[in-house]
């Protein structure tokens, strides 16, 4: 048998990385439900509330169900409790990063409320670390326009004036009382080597497939392993940019973000010299005379608007030439 | 000792990872790191792709910043002709639990668990991991993930069940440093330095399991699965005494049955914050004559989303390498070892 190499080295692939910033970002909006909505409706009127269970135990912020008996609460059982509570955790926060509640040094702590019996997480301002100790009081301060979000408040040693560095947040109830919550992440995407050569490729104007080392189809975009057969791929090929509709759809909704006034179509185009068909536009023809076997070619931008991406092809527009019989793309449909 | 009798003999017979890198080349697809340890795995069993029955993966698209970045994973695996594969948004040590459950139920006979995740591509790791918390209450104070380890072990210095001395004998070890270096570090998250927290580590990790009599034709000592457990404790962090994980003392109830845990060579423990060590020790009843965590942990490398299956898989090695009888491997997902699973495994014969 085999020696074991559990640590296995990665190799880095030769020549210059590409690479990019991705931010993703989402307003989630959530329905809050009578008891996470009696809660935040209460931030937003000043007011802290939790939710006495079963056993007579108080949460903050309130839970739906018994944590014991696992039954639903009910909103009947929401209780005010005090704004100023004592400090059960708590870790000091010296640079805070772009998504903490306060611009500014603060503490980050577990308070328990006067009248909880629970802890809630959450911040308290102070000048240092030295002014932080557990079994403290601390009271709350509420933002100038409370919108109903858990950032509505802070907290502050009790009789503190300290006024801290509020961090900009666009959460909060929105006008049908569901909670906005942003979601962001900010991502460094390096591309794959495979990746890399296709989109240095479109910004010089190519296409670039790559061959399979165990058969003769070229994919586009190129991969580094084969997704048929998981072995390295072979050589890199330039494919034509004039291709077949292979099929395709027609988009007459409007959503988000669309750039295009419906309806448009999107395809899926097998390039010529290539075995996997990528999507992309049609435009230049009424949308519904688009059909399945019709020549494209790529429209692209113009040299000086080309970029690592897709984009440097704006869409692809008919040729004019005769459509390609079914037979020859019948398999890649 | 009574055990639990699972319905069919289940082993590990391959693990490997990718080396540990502070920052990887390639894509937060983990094909460019999966590809090599799967190249690895087949190595170690002699077993074909074509001769893996199931797939398994955990992964986290929001640590990929993407979309599906588990299915552009499958890349690695080559899927022609189809294949039975599975995900769970987790550690891979989630995953290995549905692979074994998979071939107890005698749907494979083989399964290919694996695990990837690039950490080093998230700009804000923060922002990222506050994403995993009550996204009502708790996410939108964006609390740092250190600074909540910290609020844990300040909860454990608080009430006495640990000191800084302890946490720092732990960090010396696992770093292989003086007791002085860690006495003398900066906090990270007070009470916490950076000795006693995870650093950024990009990585992949798989591991091979096989039933019954295909496991002997791979390994002359498989590392047996006598039993497998998981739960988890309640999202609700401020209600939580979080001194303590009552779900690693239940998982582990459920990997014997209710039985005593009995004698461990080894146990590779999840513990990415060097007092996690003490609270999961003291959960599993682990003495100080078993080895702990050998391989150096999460506290030296934490490849997020695949540092669970490893520590399962180191915990394999030891049997195989033939250095221990029976070892533990114990993975944790969530904030605060919210959930936690643990591994039995044993050599036989």
């Amino acid at each position: 048998m085999a020696t074991d190499s559990i640590a296995v080295q990665i190799e880095a692939p030769e020549g210059e990385a590409l690479s990019a910033p991705l931010h993703p970002s989402f307003d989630y909006t959530r329905s809050t439900g009578p008891i996470l909505g009696a809660f935040f409706a209460g931030l937003r009127e000043r007011t802290l509330r939790g939710i006495r269970d079963n056993s007579g135990r108080v949460h903050v912020p309130p839970v739906e169900f018994d944590p014991t008996t696992h039954e639903a609460l009910s909103a009947s059982d929401i209780v005010d409790v005090a704004e100023e509570g004592e400090v059960v955790s708590w870790t000091w926060v010296s640079e805070p990063g772009a998504s903490a509640a306060l611009a500014s040094p603060h503490a980050l702590a577990l308070i328990r409320p006067r009248g909880a019996d629970t802890a809630m997480l959450h911040v308290i301002a102070a000048e240092s670390a030295a002014d932080i100790s557990t079994g403290m009081r601390v009271e709350a301060r509420w933002i100038p326009e409370p919108r109903g979000s858990i950032r509505d408040l802070y907290f502050v040693p009790a009789g503190s004036q300290m006024s801290p560095g509020l961090a900009d947040y666009r959460g909060g109830l929105d006008d049908s009382d569901r909670l906005v919550t942003p979601v962001e992440l900010d991502v460094t995407h390096t591309a794959g080597f495979a990746e890399r050569t296709f989109l240095r490729g479109l910004a010089a104007g190519k296409i670039i497939g790559r061959r399979r080392s165990n058969g003769p189809e070229v994919y586009v975009p190129p991969r580094d392993w084969c997704p048929s057969d998981g072995v390295p791929m072979g050589e890199f090929v330039e494919v034509a940019d004039t291709g077949v509709v292979t099929t395709f759809g027609i988009v007459n909704a409007a959503f988000a973000g669309q750039k295009i006034t419906p309806p448009y179509v999107t395809a899926y185009i097998l390039l010529d010299g290539s075995d996997l068909p990528i999507q992309h536009l049609v435009l230049g023809i009424p949308a519904n005379e688009v059909r399945m076997g019709m020549r494209v070619r790529a429209h692209w931008v113009p040299e000086s608007e080309r970029v690592h991406s897709m984009a440097s092809i704006s869409h692809f527009e008919p040729t004019g030439e005769p459509d390609a019989p079914r037979g020859s793309f019948e398999k890649h449909l | 000792m009574t055990t639990t009798t699972p319905a069919r003999d289940v082993a590990i017979v391959a693990f490997a990872h990718a080396a540990h890198s502070e920052a990887s080349p390639g894509t937060t697809n983990g094909v460019e790191m999966l590809a090599p340890v799967f190249a690895e795995c087949y190595e170690q069993s002699g077993l074909d792709r074509r001769e893996i029955d199931f797939w398994c993966s955990g992964s986290s698209d929001y640590l990929a910043g993407r979309a599906f970045s588990f299915i552009s994973a499958i890349e690695a695996i080559g899927a022609t002709p189809s294949i039975q594969e599975s995900h769970v948004e987790g550690d891979a040590a989630w995953a290995l639990f549905e692979a074994w459950l998979t071939i107890l139920s005698g749907h494979a006979d083989t399964a290919l668990v694996y695990g990837f995740g690039k950490a080093s591509a998230s700009a804000d790791l923060d922002a990222t991991m506050a994403a995993q918390l009550d996204p009502y209450t708790q996410s939108p104070l964006g609390p740092g993930r250190h600074q909540l380890a910290a609020l844990q072990a300040r909860a454990g210095l608080d009430a006495g069940m640990w000191s800084t001395d302890d946490l720092a004998r732990i960090a010396a070890r696992t770093h292989g440093i003086e007791l002085a270096e860690v006495a003398a570090a900066r906090a990270e998250a007070d009470p916490l330095t950076a000795f006693d927290c995870p650093p950024v580590t990009d990585g992949a990790c798989a591991v091979i399991l096989a039933a019954g009599d295909r496991a002997k034709e791979i390994r002359t000592t498989p590392a047996w699965i006598a039993g497998l457990g998981q739960a988890i404790d309640s999202a609700e962090l401020g209600a939580r005494d979080l001194t303590a994980s009552p779900s690693v003392r239940e998982a582990a109830r459920q990997a014997t049955g209710g039985a005593e845990l009995g004698p461990i060579d080894l146990a590779e423990l999840h513990t990415p914050y060097s007092h996690q060590e003490i609270i999961v020790r003291r959960e599993l009843g682990l003495g100080d004559n078993v080895r702990i965590t050998p391989s150096g942990g999460s506290l030296a490398a934490d490849p997020m989303f695949s540092a669970g299956l490893e520590r399962i898989g180191y915990a394999a090695k030891a049997i195989y390498d033939g250095g221990a009888r029976r070892t533990l491997g114990h993975a944790s997902a969530g904030p605060l070892l919210q959930h936690n699973l643990v591994a039995l495994l044993e050599g036989r014969g």
